[in-house]
């Protein structure tokens, strides 16, 4: 059923899923269902939020990232790296360790993706300054907020800001300091090492950009692995200095919640988790709450440090990057160095020049059907079909929910008789043969589960 | 082809102010209605909401969608208004102290109805109840 229109890094293993439908019943935009005993994505429903993943008992939600080997296709092999990939290690473990196994396992530079924000803070205030029609603000940071907007409020999306997150600013400012340098474009190969999978679907797939400055995506809880074993053995005295200098505080702590918000003027909120936005985004849009001049909303709680692809606990991430300052042994750098980039801020003018970003379109998944008419006998059919269901969200019939499946069965995707209870009546009746009753559970759940009772007989 | 709806809206619950208008919200996204157009229904139809909250005893909101025109209609039993020209100035309001240090009767409600809807009529006897019609016209893509 994967339309393929909409790139998502969220993948099923068909092999993997047993049907169970623990991802189905977490989803905010009701974006899978269970049939012939496996989840299947809706692929213009999801937003890559990454709640299925991290609900999946039996790891058969992926989150397709590029082969790492995939690096050494380029002569110049920039990790473009979170500030909370830090944060995943001990406080014992410097950033001047993590800096230097990862050129050990391969990249030429190390750059710290949150380096983007101290152009983009300034960018935003003048942005906001500049468009007070579009108050509230709300930030793009988070690209699975940016497409639940799309999805589920689309009245919203003209409140959106139309600037790049500070990973694309990162990317532009390395590329242009590689090509200053001489080096040839094809050789410049930027790789973001992502804590979701929303941030891997925004570089396949930019929301309002042509095509998105980073080379590839490497998953956080992959590069981890990779780094966590090589890092103890690094001694902190004798490793390689990094060679640019540490994030400030803002920038640090940019990623985190209200890491954004606190530096926007005015009435500023920061709210984190897919649920709360929605039911934010649900009062803002009927107007219950006006007068906010700025919205930092991000999908996962406690921001990027709860990124899916996080191995850490995100308390302890926010602790870390939190308690950091300048005095502590990451300060040590060769500013010096030939390869060292320059502050970011001396290109805020050039960055500015890219910053912008196009209009951002709605595509509800709400809407019943184009035509409004059409729509309203939809509509219809779906409330005289919900009047027959019980009303109690079981999901037996391969569904998130009643109201699903009526909308599911209106759209002639789902039958009627895949409710459990219509069954039973229908059975009762003689209506409908107990043979075929199974048919059609099967048909949901597989064959294995419809038939564990009768094995054991 | 029409389609009517049905709220029940409590005198003095502020906690359910909104009910009716987040459920016609939620219907009008899912009948593809433009979504200016639903923020103008939404608006106004809240507004008339927390006006049978804040002021009447009980009331209902009648709600008929057709392609054309969305029709609300408030019917509430409740103390009715004496001077509806006064109360349609901005800034006037009636409501108790009580009622504003909740946030609201700040005196925007029937002028923020006004300025969102096509057509508004309202008639109230005083000491029986108020009826509001709000029509919103829809452009016929």
């Amino acid at each position: 059923m994967e339309t393929g229109t909409f790139h998502h890094a969220l993948k099923i293993r068909e092999d993997l899923c047993v049907g169970c439908s623990h991802c189905m019943n977490v989803c905010p935009t009701e974006a899978l269902r269970v049939r012939n005993g496996k989840a299947i994505l809706l692929a213009e429903r999801c937003v890559d939020c990454g709640k299925c993943f991290r609900e999946c008992p039996s790891s058969a939600i992926i989150i397709d990232h590029d082969d790492f080997n995939y690096i050494f296709d380029y002569n110049y092999r920039i990790a473009l790296l979170p500030a909370i990939f830090t944060g995943q290690f001990h406080e014992e473990i410097s950033f001047r360790q993590i800096h230097s196994v990862l050129l050990d396992i391969g990249f030429t530079h190390v750059y710290e993706v949150e380096n983007g924000a101290e152009v983009l803070a300034d960018a935003i205030q003048d942005y906001a300054d500049a468009h007070p029609e579009k108050k509230p603000l709300i930030s793009s940071f988070c690209p699975a907020i940016v497409r639940l907007i799309q999805v589920k409020f689309p009245s919203l999306v003209d409140n959106i800001m139309l600037l790049k997150p500070p990973l694309d600013i990162s990317a532009h400012f390395l590329k242009k300091e590689l090509l200053e340098q001489g080096i040839p474009e094809n050789e410049i190969g930027i790789f973001y090492v992502t804590p979701c999978a929303a941030k891997i679907a925004a570089i396949k797939e930019p929301v309002g950009e042509i095509s998105s400055p980073i080379t590839g995506a490497i998953n956080m809880d992959f590069l981890f692995n990779k780094v966590y074993h090589r890092v103890a053995k690094k001694s902190n005295e004798t490793c390689t200095l990094p060679v640019t200098l540490p994030l400030s505080d803002m920038a640090r702590n940019w990623s985190l919640t209200n890491g954004e918000a606190q530096h926007i003027k005015g009435r500023c909120l920061a709210i984190d988790e897919i649920t709360n936005v929605i039911d934010f985004l649900e009062k803002l849009e009927n107007d219950e709450i006006t007068d906010i001049d700025f919205l930092e909303l991000r999908a996962c709680d406690g921001s990027c440090a709860g990124g899916v692809l996080t191995p850490g606990n995100r308390f302890l991430t926010v602790e870390r990057l939190r308690n950091h300052n300048s005095t502590t042994k990451d300060i040590a750098v060769q500013s010096n160095h030939p390869d060292a980039f320059r502050p970011i801020t001396e290109c805020s003018a050039y960055l500015r020049e890219l910053m912008g970003i196009d209009s951002i379109s709605p595509r509800s998944i709400l809407k019943l059907d184009e035509d409004m008419a059409e729509a309203m006998k939809k509509m219809d059919k779906v409330n005289q079909i919900l009047k027959v269901l019980p009303m109690i969200d079981c999901s037996v019939c391969g569904s998130p929910g009643c109201h699903s499946l009526a909308i599911d069965i209106v759209n002639g995707e789902a039958d009627l008789k895949q409710c459990i209870f219509v069954q039973r009546a229908l059975e009762q009746k003689g209506e409908l043969t107990s043979d075929e009753g199974n048919r059609i559970l099967r048909e949901i759940w597989g064959f294995e589960k419809t038939n564990k009772y009768r094995k054991l007989k | 082809m029409f389609m009517n709806f049905e709220f029940n809206v409590e005198g003095g619950n502020f906690t359910k102010a909104g009910t009716a208008s987040s459920q016609v919200k939620k219907i009008l996204k899912q009948l593809n209605v433009d979504s200016k157009v639903i923020k103008r229904v939404v608006v106004a139809l809240y507004e008339a909401e927390v006006n049978i909250v804040a002021h009447a005893w009980s009331g209902k909101a009648l709600i008929n969608i057709s392609t054309d025109r969305i029709d609300l209609k408030l019917t509430d039993e409740g103390p009715g208004i004496p001077d509806i020209e006064l109360a349609m100035q901005q800034g006037y309001s009636t409501a108790s102290s009580a009622v504003r240090e909740m946030g609201f009767g700040a005196g925007m409600g029937l002028s923020n109805i006004k300025n969102n809807c096509d057509e508004l009529e309202i008639t109230s006897e005083v000491g029986i109840g108020t009826v509001v019609q709000m029509a919103i016209y829809l452009n016929t893509k």
